[in-house]
């Protein structure tokens, strides 16, 4: 059953020759992935997004395919912040070369703005935050001190 | 300075430290600026003399409108001889240039001995103290923070009740924007047995995350209509117009302090408010024995002269 239902979500969507297969996403987070990964209309490459998959171990899943594109692992590790279960399979030339689980790092330097937008992290570009709580995901602004949710942070 | 945690710590040395947020308070901390606070009061008010910082130089920069912490602060410290240099005016600063404030301090702490500074933005005091090398103390950093008013807050509170431990202090008013009661609330909960109360506007309650992490450490809650009869201290705090959208409901937010509410208090209790207020405590409540705002601003001299000096000297 699982087997038919990870064809079915690779079927609709072709292989990607060089790029980055994102799977595992929590179900509806996709777009909440690509905007902590800086995606937006003026990345060059293809990008497809698959929401709500059927997925054996979470009920429902999204799953990204981004073409051309190479991902550092402070880059990998910062989607953990929306989706802690996601894993990054690195492609080339249609063969996964690498694969990586996100991994939530205890310091968030640089990594996501403060939602405080009052923060002088964001006036001054240094955002800070830091893990207090995996789950349920607690982070705090080490500047203004505040500690966000998921829910703000994404 | 950079310090490696935002968590609390225990038992650090005064000399050299920042004074960023009562959240890294102990209650050790606390009693040491009240211990010293006692004996500057006759000095605080010009009856002794002591020049503890003669030679040193403490910066004030206030980017954010103050009469009375600009002023105590700057009054402590001629008061133990030392030299006051700064700015109310962030026009005249390279802010307003454009200039970090990561930078700005770097010319500032060559300059002095000790920087105070009042931010609008939250978080501007750890950034401040990040970089500079002189002992840095917030004076208010946006709505989050303002550490030597809770410790002029408490010294009154143990000035007029001869305790903390096992009090029941009132807040009320402002509690979402309001740096004050953010900072006296972190400090309350360093004490024994004591019970603070919250009422406010529905638009302007405590923030969430400060009361689920209170709740760990003290007793906390919120009460839904305004009852003065079980607290020991009152702390009465503005409600800002410009915080509401709407005139009509700033009115029906609005709250007054009269003779009428304030005769349901106990004998014993007492009123306080950070000042300046606009209309929450009527003027007629100034006579009340029990009303301490004037007698709690006057404490913040004495309370900031001890701070200077434990940062500055270590004693």
């Amino acid at each position: 059953m699982a087997a038919k239902k990870k064809e079915e979500g690779e079927m609709r969507v072709k292989k990607i020759e060089n790029g980055v297969v994102i799977d595992h996403v929590n179900a509806s987070k996709a777009p909440a992935v690509l905007k902590l990964l800086g995606i937006d209309s003026t990345f060059p490459g293809t990008v497809s997004i698959l929401m709500n998959i059927p997925s054996a171990k979470f009920g429902l899943k999204d799953i990204i395919k981004i073409e051309g594109k190479s991902m550092a692992e402070n880059e990998i590790n910062r989607i953990a912040l929306v989706s802690p279960h996601a894993t990054v399979n690195i492609v080339k030339d249609y063969k996964v070369v690498k694969k990586h689980a996100v991994k939530l790092p205890e310091k968030l330097e640089g990594v996501i703005r403060c939602p405080n937008a009052i923060c002088i992290s964001n006036r001054e570009g240094v955002p800070r935050l830091r893990v207090e709580q995996q789950s349920p995901l607690k982070v705090r602004c080490e500047y203004c001190e505040r500690v966000f949710t998921e829910e703000q942070l994404a | 300075m950079r310090f490696a945690s935002l968590g609390r710590v225990v038992g650090r040395m005064w000399k050299g430290r920042d004074v960023i947020t009562t959240r890294e308070f102990t209650r050790k901390d606390i009693e040491d600026v009240l211990r010293l606070s006692e004996r500057m009061e006759k000095i605080s008010r010009g009856k002794k003399h002591l020049p503890l910082l003669k030679g040193k130089v403490l910066a004030t920069l206030f980017f954010e409108p103050s009469t009375r912490t600009m002023f105590s602060f700057q009054t402590a410290m001629l008061r133990l001889g030392g030299a006051v240099i700064g700015t109310a005016e962030p026009k005249s600063t390279s802010a307003a240039k454009g200039e970090t404030l990561w930078d700005m301090m770097k010319l500032v702490h060559e300059c002095s001995d000790a920087i105070v500074m009042r931010h609008p933005n939250e978080g501007s005091a750890r950034r401040a103290a990040e970089s500079s090398d002189v002992p840095f103390i917030n004076a208010g950093d946006g709505s989050n923070q303002h550490p030597t008013q809770a410790l002029l807050d408490l010294y009154t509170i143990k000035q007029q009740k001869k305790r903390i431990d096992g009090l029941n202090v009132l807040l009320l008013g402002d509690l979402k924007y309001g740096r004050t009661v953010h900072s006296l609330a972190y400090a309350l909960s360093q004490f024994e047995d004591v019970t603070i109360t919250l009422h406010s506007p529905a638009q302007l309650r405590f923030p969430a995350w400060m009361y689920a992490e209170l709740k760990e450490s003290v007793k906390i809650r919120e009460i839904p209509s305004l009852d003065l009869s079980n607290a020991d201290v009152v702390y009465a705090t503005r409600i800002q117009k410009e915080r509401f959208a709407d005139p009509t409901e700033y009115a029906q937010s609005a709250y007054v302090l009269d003779a009428e509410k304030v005769a349901t208090m106990k004998e014993d209790a007492i009123i306080m408010h950070p000042l300046p207020r606009v209309d929450e405590i009527a003027v007629e409540v100034d006579a009340d024995k029990r009303a301490k705002y004037f007698r709690q601003e006057a404490n913040g001299i004495a309370v900031r002269m001890a701070l200077l000096s434990l940062v500055m000297t270590g004693r």
